[in-house]
This record gives C-alpha cells, structure tokens and sequence, in this order.
C-alpha cells in the first residue's frame, strides 16, 4: 500500500471547488479532491450525501455546474468525450456493465474495439491482461455464465484494457461473498501498488479501514472530512457522516427474552421446505416464529436464504413442503394470497422488486393497501394516499421533496424505505425481509433495523430476516444458519458471536453455539 | 436534501412542481394543434365550421374508441395488434346474425340490441383468448396478436363469402350515424369514453394497479397486486373498445364491410395516436388527454389532406410524413415521455 504523503507529483485526480444541483436539491458544495498515484482513497458517505453524482461527474457521466475536473494537471474531456475519459478513468459501477451475451474478450473490449475485430488478437490481448493481474478467466466465456466476483474481475479487466489510470470502484463488495471480497481486496492493493489511482466507495466503514490509505467523507454535499484512515477510528468516521444529528437510534431495543417468547403462539411454522430455485436451493428446511419474535436467518450466498424468505412470503415457488400461518396454509408462489394472508415482504433486490420507480413515493408506500384507502366502488382519493402514506415515511425518517416525488429520484436508501413502507403499511403479522439493508448508509440502517424490531415488540408481529450482513442480526432472538440449503445449527442466545457466525456459515462443525 | 423546511411549504410547492410538469406534458401536443388549426384555416375556407368540426369528430371517433383500449393495453406493458381485426369482425358477427338470409345474413334474423350483446361477446373473447395465450401461455404477444389479426380477418371475410352487409337496422346504426342537432352520437360516446376511462385511471385503485404493473410487473406482484388477472382483464377490455369502435364505424358507413379494420389497416393509425399523445410503448406511462390529442391530431390532419385536394396517389406518403413529424414535435415538446399521471 502506498500511502499519500509518499506519492509525489501532480495528482491523477484533482477536483475543485465543484458544485451541482438538481432543481432545488444541492448534491454537491464545493466538493474537492484529489487523488494520486498508487493512492487508495475511500469515499464514504450517507445515501443522498452527493457520492452517486461526485462518481458520475468523474466518471463524465454528467457535467459540473461550477467547479473544475483535472487529469493529470490537464482539463477533463467534454462531458460525452468517453473514449477521452476512459483513457484516464474507468468505472465499475455498482450495477453491472457487461452484456451478458457477450463473451470474456468481447466485454473487454466493448466500445473500445477497432473497426474491424481481429477476433485472435482481441482474445489474446483478454488474455495477456488476465493473466497480468493473475486473473483465470477464459476470454470465449459467456459472460451470462460467470459468477458476480468473475463479473467484476471482466469489468476491471475492461478498465485496464484502456490504460486507465485511475479506477473507481462503486460499492464492489454488495454482491461478494467474504471470501470473494477478499481476493478484491488483494486485486486492489496489487492495482494500487502498480501504480493505479483507486477511489474506493463503500459504506462498509471495516473495508475501507482495510485497503483504503486516505478517506474522504462526504455529509449533505460537502467534503466534511479527509484523512489518513490509520489517523482515524470507526467511530470517528461515523461522527463525520452522520454529523450534527445525534445517533439517538444507536441502541436497538433489547431483544425479548428467549424464555418469555418461546411460551407465545407459534406464528408460522414452515416444515420441509425444498425447492431448486437458481438463488439456491432447499433441500427440506423447517423453521417457526413465534409472535413478537425476530429470527434471523443466514448463510453464504448459496445456501439458500434469500430463497426460503420468498418461499415463505409466496414470492417464488417451493417444490415441497408447506407453510402455515397461524395454522392456516400459505398456498406456494402466491405473493397476493399470502400477503392476505398477513405476510410482509421486504424484497431483496429493491431495483427489481421494491417500487414503481415513475410513482410517487406516496402511491409507492401504500401500493399494499390500495384496497383499505379506496370507496365501495374503488375510488381512491389521492389526499387519502398522502394521508396514509404521511405516518410511515416520518417514521422511518425519510427524505424526500415531498409525497408527489418519484420513488426513482431517491437515492437508495430512501427507496429502500419506500419499500420497507409499503410492507409496513399493511400491517403484517409476519414480516420477511431479505437483506433489508443492503447498499443502506449506517444511520439509515439502524433505523431500518430499529423499525422491524419495534413492530415485533410492540405489535406481536414476527419478523424473518434473511440476511448475509451479520450486523444485521444484532436485533434478532435467534439465528438460523443454513448451508447448502440445510438448517446446519441454531445460534438461540443473543448477542451472536460474529466469528462463531463466520465458522458456522462456512459449515464448519467446532461453531456449535 | 430539504429537510429542515416545513413540511407544509415542501409539500405544497412539490405539489404545485408537479402540477406545472403534468399540465405542461398533457397540453404538450397543444401548439402543434393549434399550428394544424391555423393551416386548415390557411388552406380551405370550409375548414374553420361547425359542420366540418362535426365531420372530424364522428370520422376520429371510432378510432379513438380504439385507441382508448390500445393505450390501456400499452400501459400495463402488452400490445395487441389484433385489434383493428376486433373492430371489423365483431360488427360483422353481430351484423350477418341480424340480416335477412337475402342480405347474406345468417337467418337467425336476431333482434338489434341482441346484436350489440353479441358484438360485445366476440369482443370480450377474443381479449380473453389473446390475454389467456399472452399471459398464461407466456408466448410474445407480439407473435399471439399478429396471428389473431389474421385468424380474425379471415372469419370476417369467410363467414360472409366476402360480401358487405347493408340495410343495418337502426338501433345498431344508431350509435355510429345518429345526432344531436350537429353534435354526432358518437362523438359525445366517445367523449363519454374518454373522460370515464382517464378518471379511473388516475382515481380507481385498479386504475392505479394498471400504472403500478406497466411501470414494474414485478415490484406489483411484491405489494400484492395480481398481475395476471388484471393483464387478462386489461386485453378484455381492450378488445370489448375495439368492437364498440366497430360499431360505431359499421353506424357511420351504414355498412359492415370486408375491408373494415384489418384491410384498412387502423392499427397503423391507433399506435401513431397512442405514442403521439405519449403513451409508453414499454409501458406504465400515458394517460387519456394525450391519448385524445393524438386522435384529433390525426383526424385534423386526415381532415386537412381532404379539403386540400391533395391526389389520392399522394395522400398516404403525406399523411405518414405528418405522423413522424408530429412524433419527432411530441418527443421535443414532452421531453422523455410526454404524459405522466403523479
């Protein structure tokens, strides 16, 4: 790692006084940075603080107002120049940029081939340049084919391809497994050593206090911290985000006690649950939640987590089993019946499942309860829409310009409370949330965490949290961990042990609680 | 971020934000009208009267009926090319049961108003048949509605041996050639339509559902909306429009012909209608004042090319060359899309 005050000569990156708005929202305020060679420098933030627009602006994705880009002491490129702007910088964005019919070599060098493709030297060069950075990816793969850690290997291979200097990684880890994020890990400190620029962006604080040498934080559009991170602790770095306002909802609610929950109704008991899903498989798991009670569930990507929270919220089919709530059956794959049925879900990929990105936030929040706010007839008043959706969005603190605002036009995290209102909205008895706080800032996590709990402890609604951000399961009164599509063992004594978690995911035996 | 503002000022002035957005998209197509309206003027002196307005009105008002159900279609994500078959077969159905054996009918000689229930019927079948393929079958819709226009083209022309039924009785006539002093029937039917369907979609729940499942089929299914049945329902009401709109063509020609629908080829025209008064091809987006802005667009050009004597040889080079034209004005005037209901 090579740390900023070694690294000596013009910056790669260099920001200045940059300003941008849109409409009467400001996302950025005299932004500067700069960024030199074989510098690793993290850039951390709450969502909406400016980091999605700062990464378009150099990215030349979109254009200043007031302010200057320079590369290497020179102007940026016009705004659209891309062939100029990848010859300095090269992103690999959080939703990925590889066309999926296309093979290995192909996506390498996608906007970036000559006229005519000399298919052999284009393979050749994917695979000079795999094997550089000591990648093993055949260059006539199908990209389809690959796995996300392979994905990003492609699109970072794409950004070396054109000999860009500096490389901006948008929250690379959300879809890695830990092992898989670790040899990312490795791959970055091997860039910045050879030289390249990285500008790391993440919300997980413990990544960046790992490759980063320098973070930058960004609060409401403004640069409110750059430091050296071994000057700095986590919480430094959270008091720097999260600013003025107080982490008032740092404590989560004392889970209930084991004992007392055990004796309440079983809520939903789901028996032998199998499917072959393609997010992973079940082979025969069963579990129950009792009222009030929040049971977490977790694994490797694999094992079949994100699977069993749709099996059971009638978001995707099972093969076998059944599920029953409040001893009544859960027909399988059959969202609108079981959220009748009193089963919340809180989807995992929030893009795909979460909102109607044209509606507004209000129709968005109360699109679960459409039913209740309209007349005899079907009518639904607009004001009674914003009245009820009023109630949910304060509570979870969300920020927008108003109800009329398009779910779209939020940053993630408000769109995940979108989501987490319109599950909320229709007063569940049970609530399964897959990942809930994925690509979620630390404050908006805890209230989201903060907010299941609360409906579990004060309403008796049970909670599923299928997750595989072992934070996450701070809130809950017992922890189910699957392997390969199995219930391997019962974590029933809060607080969980975080490595024991670790062993147990990987399905090793000595993590018996 | 706002955040510290009240929420009353905030939420007023977003709400006031969208206003001024909504009503600047919906009135998007207005200056290429009143353009349209001044070159009429210009052109032929019988173009700016109450007459020749009454003549557009009843000429554009069956294709509005249909562009009513295109646009619904279109909003929840589908597309049905069938329609304009919908629009002759089910006219001539109802009508071949109604005449006399000697005017080629069936020799059922059915009553009138039992003619328009079965009109309806064949409507709502044929929706059901294609929703049941698109949405159960999940085959393209595309390929289902493209075969069933040619299936529905063939049973109008076979079931008649390609003759055109005449001597349509009044009551089925009536809805298509009757009028109020110079106010046509069908125009204010039409009028009727319009207004109903764009009030239950911007306040019926399901109306909304519609929105919700165009924009985002499988964020709709999560909130527990039954994307399915209400898919089939949309493709059923969508054909039922289409045979209204038959009707109202077979009342104003006084005729049921081989040609109507399929062979004059209307989709044409109700596609350019939707997508000019800005309904989504992708779905989710558009509303009813565009959609009727793009009808009377149509109609006034149509009107226009007629008072102009332009040479029949010409009439369809120009009149496609207005469309893209109004599409390419659409496009820079509405901006992405150029109706969205907030």
């Amino acid at each position: 790692m090579t740390s900023s005050d070694t690294a000596t000569g013009v910056p790669l990156i260099e920001v200045t006084g940059v300003e941008k708005r849109f409409g009467s929202t400001r996302a950025l305020h005299g932004v500067d940075l700069t960024l030199r060679a074989g510098q690793c420098l993290g850039l951390v933030g709450r969502n909406g603080a400016g980091k999605s627009t700062l990464v378009s602006i150099l990215s030349g994705l979109a254009e200043p107002d007031a302010g200057l880009v320079r590369f290497g002491g020179q102007p940026a490129p016009r705004v659209g120049d891309v062939a100029q702007w990848h010859e300095w910088i090269a992103t690999v964005f959080q939703h990925s940029m590889i066309v999926g019919d296309l093979s290995v070599a192909e996506n390498v060098f996608l906007g970036a081939a000559p006229r005519l493709v000399n298919w052999r030297e284009t393979r050749r060069k994917t695979r000079e340049i795999m094997s550089e950075w000591g990648y093993d990816i055949a260059p006539d793969t199908l990209c389809r084919n690959l796995a996300v850690e392979q994905l990003q290997i492609v699109e970072i291979a794409r950004a070396l391809a054109r000999g860009a200097r500096c490389v901006l990684l948008d929250e690379p880890t959300a879809a890695l497994e830990r092992q898989a994020a670790q040899r990312l890990f490795q791959r970055v400190r091997a860039l910045a050593a050879s030289g390249v620029a990285v500008l790391y962006i993440s919300h997980h604080l413990e990544e960046v206090f790992e490759i980063c040498s320098d973070v930058t934080v960004l609060r409401d559009g403004e640069v409110v911290l750059t430091a050296p991170t071994a000057d700095l602790s986590r919480d430094d770095l959270v008091a720097a985000m999260v600013g003025g306002a107080a982490r008032d909802a740092a404590t989560p609610p004392a889970p209930a006690a084991a004992a007392a929950v055990a004796s309440r109704e079983t809520l939903l008991e789901a028996r032998d649950l199998t499917s072959e899903s393609t997010r992973g498989r079940l082979s025969g798991v069963s579990l129950a939640v009792h009222a009030g009670e929040v049971v977490g569930v977790t694994g490797l990507l694999s094992a079949g987590v994100a699977t069993m929270g749709r099996a059971i919220a009638g978001a995707e089919d099972y093969a076998g089993g059944e599920v029953r709530l409040n001893g009544t059956l859960v027909p399988s794959g059959n969202r609108g019946v079981a959220q009748r049925a009193g089963i919340g879900y809180i989807p995992e990929d929030r893009r795909a499942e979460g909102f109607v990105a044209h509606l507004s936030v209000a129709e968005n929040a109360t699109m679960t309860i459409t039913k209740k706010l309209s007349d005899r007839l079907g009518i639904l008043r607009p004001a009674a829409r914003v009245a009820a959706a009023a109630p949910l969005t304060s509570r979870l603190s969300l920020v927008s310009s108003g109800p009329s605002q398009p779910a779209g036009e939020l940053s993630g995290g408000n769109q995940q409370k979108v989501t987490v209102a319109r599950t909320l909205a229709h007063d569940p008895s049970l609530i399964v949330a897959i990942t809930p706080t994925r690509g979620v800032d630390v404050a908006s996590k805890e209230l989201l965490l903060n907010s299941l709990a609360d409906v579990a402890a004060s309403s008796g609604a049970g909670v599923l949290l299928c997750t595989d951000e072992l934070s996450d399961l701070v809130i809950c009164d017992r922890v189910i961990v699957l392997v390969r599509g199995e219930v391997f063992t019962e974590f029933t004594r809060p607080p969980f042990d975080r490595d024991k978690l670790i062993v147990a995911t990987e399905g090793l035996q000595e993590a018996a609680p | 971020m706002i955040t510290n503002e009240a929420p009353v000022t905030v939420a007023a002035r977003s709400r006031m934000r969208a206003m001024n957005v909504t009503v600047l998209r919906e009135v998007a197509l207005l200056p290429v009208l009143v353009l349209l309206i001044i070159v009429g003027t210009v052109v032929s002196p019988a173009f700016f009267t109450v007459s020749n307005f009454a003549g557009i009105g009843q000429q554009s008002s069956a294709l509005g009926v249909v562009v009513v159900g295109e646009s619904l279609i279109l909003m929840i994500g589908g597309m049905d090319l069938s329609l304009e078959s919908t629009f002759g077969l089910a006219p001539m159905v109802a009508a071949w049961l109604i005449v006399p054996v000697s005017a080629y009918g069936s020799g059922t000689d059915l009553s009138p108003y039992l003619g328009i229930v079965v009109l309806l019927v064949v409507g709502g079948v044929v929706g059901l048949i294609n929703g049941l393929l698109i949405v159960k079958g999940r085959l393209n819709g595309f390929i289902v509605t493209l075969g069933m226009t040619i299936v529905l083209a063939g049973l109008q022309n076979g079931i008649v041996k390609a003759q055109s039924l005449f001597n349509l009785p009044a009551p089925f006539g009536y809805l298509g050639s009757a009028s109020y002093g110079q106010l046509p029937v069908s125009v204010i039917v039409t009028v009727v339509i319009f207004v109903g369907v764009g009030l239950f979609l911007r306040y019926h729940r399901v109306g909304r559902a519609i929105y919700a499942v165009g924009g985002n089929p499988a964020a709709a299914r999560a909130a527990g909306i039954n994307v399915e049945r209400l898919k089939i329902g949309v493709y059923v009401a969508g054909s039922i429009l289409a045979a209204i709109g038959g009707l109202m063509e077979a009342g104003r020609v006084s005729a049921v012909t081989g040609q109507q629908g399929y062979q004059e080829g209307i989709i044409f025209s109700v596609f350019a209608a939707a997508v000019i008064g800005g309904v989504s091809l992708k779905g989710g987006r558009g509303n009813m004042i565009g959609a009727a802005s793009g009808v009377i667009l149509l109609g006034i050009v149509g009107d226009i090319l007629d008072l102009a004597n332009v040479s029949n040889y010409w009439i369809e080079a120009i009149d496609g060359a207005v469309i893209l034209f109004a599409l390419v004005l659409a496009r820079i005037v509405g901006g992405e899309s150029t109706a969205e209901d907030r």
